[in-house]
């Protein structure tokens, strides 16, 4: 513990907003701090991109499960024991030498939530859901993710059901790698297509 | 509706930033998306009720505040609108105003007509120009653009029902590929796939 508690600390409107909704769920019975605690728990520390790079490593190590991810991701997905609500309809799509995809939701903020956990601020913010539709190859750049001029870029935008994952090539160098260790190396970024 | 949130294609949001900020900056923002997600148990919302209880934040409070609060304010605004509780009572305890989204103004029955024709993968499409009043995920930026059919999707409740009456519509969902030189004009050449429900469409020029 530092020693912040001997200083006033300012609560700012919208933390007392959600203390003031909670607490009052709360009284009201309707719901209980560690309801929410065990959601919370959940979806920031149970799920998140480790078992989507578990996926990718299991598809770069053993090419009849690929074959199975490309075909019907979800069902695939679940062979790794991944699957529930945001993941129920699952499209991989993988990028290779000639083409080089990317994710987003224009209208809010949908991701496959099974394999990635939840979406990092920036993949909810006006500038990414803006322009990436738009102006792929200079989002990528800014973000540090270098696609070379001749690799084509292919956008897609999450708008129903169907949740989608990017399957990144296979680093070259990686010869003697265990799936442990190519899924070490595997980032939620390169899965959402912004790294590669 | 036309609000702020479809984002596809604006311009003037600048640099990505925060791209290695960590999920939550802050505690309140864990306490929003729990609150938000275990309130879905109650009964009172779906999908579409509750992206649409987002699209309704006035505008500029959208564009201004972080994701969070967005869905603390879509969360909020259902639960009073549901009876779970008064917004008086909330802005008691929250000690200050308590800002909701703005009211519904669509009337059930705005929704799209079905699509008369079969759509199959190969197909040329249209999405249609229709600018409902209420909920619908169609993005704008591809409202009266031609595009190809790449893959169908299972049936699914159609979201323009959901979010206002209780009648369902299950429908396919068609991947639709549109080519950059058609959504921008000119550009960088990226082509865009958009997932949209059958009554989005009408048949396309070849």
């Amino acid at each position: 513990m530092s020693e912040d508690h001997h200083h006033l600390r300012v609560v700012s409107p919208i933390e007392a907003r959600v203390t003031a909704l909670e607490e009052l769920l709360v009284e009201k019975g309707y719901l209980s701090h560690s309801d929410i605690d065990d959601f919370v728990q959940r979806y920031e520390h149970d799920l998140g991109p480790l078992n989507g790079a578990k996926v990718v490593a299991r598809a770069w190590t053993d090419p009849a499960f690929k074959e199975r991810l490309l075909a019907n991701g979800t069902a695939a997905i679940a062979e790794l024991g991944f699957g529930g609500p945001e993941g129920d309809h699952m499209i991989v799509v993988e990028s290779t030498d000639e083409v080089h995809h990317v994710v987003v939701c224009t209208l809010c903020s949908c991701y496959p939530w099974p394999v990635l956990g939840l979406p990092p601020e920036w993949y909810k913010s006006a500038p990414y859901r803006s322009r990436v539709v738009r102006e792929p190859r200079a989002v990528l750049t800014e973000m540090g993710c270098e696609v070379p001029e001749d690799v084509r870029i292919e956008v897609w935008d999450s708008s129903a059901e169907a949740r989608y994952l990017v399957l990144p090539p296979r680093p070259a160098g990686a010869d003697g790698f265990t799936e442990d260790d190519l899924a070490a190396l595997v980032t939620r970024d390169h899965m959402i297509g912004v790294a590669r | 509706m036309d609000s702020v949130h479809d984002l596809g294609g604006r311009e003037g949001f600048g640099p990505i930033v925060g791209q290695h900020a960590p999920l939550f900056d802050d505690e309140w923002e864990r306490r929003a998306m729990g609150v938000t997600m275990v309130s879905f148990r109650f009964g009172h919302n779906n999908g579409g009720t509750f992206r649409h209880s987002i699209e309704r934040m006035d505008a500029a409070q959208y564009l201004t505040t972080r994701y969070h609060e967005h869905w603390f304010t879509g969360t909020a605004t259902r639960l009073i609108e549901a009876g779970f509780l008064e917004l008086g009572e909330l802005e008691a305890r929250a000690g200050g105003s308590v800002p909701m989204s703005r009211p519904v103004v669509a009337e059930p029955g705005e929704q799209p007509p079905p699509m008369t024709a079969e759509v199959s993968v190969g197909d040329r499409v249209r999405v249609r120009s229709w600018h409902p009043r209420g909920h619908t995920r169609c993005p704008g930026y591809v409202r009266g653009k031609n595009g190809t059919v790449v893959r169908l999707d299972p049936p699914s409740s159609l979201p323009d029902l959901e979010a206002h009456t209780d009648e369902r519509r299950q429908e396919p969902q068609a991947c639709v590929r549109f080519e950059a030189a058609d959504l921008w004009g000119t550009g960088e050449g990226a082509a865009v796939h958009v997932d949209l429900w059958v009554s989005y469409l009408e048949p396309g020029d070849a």
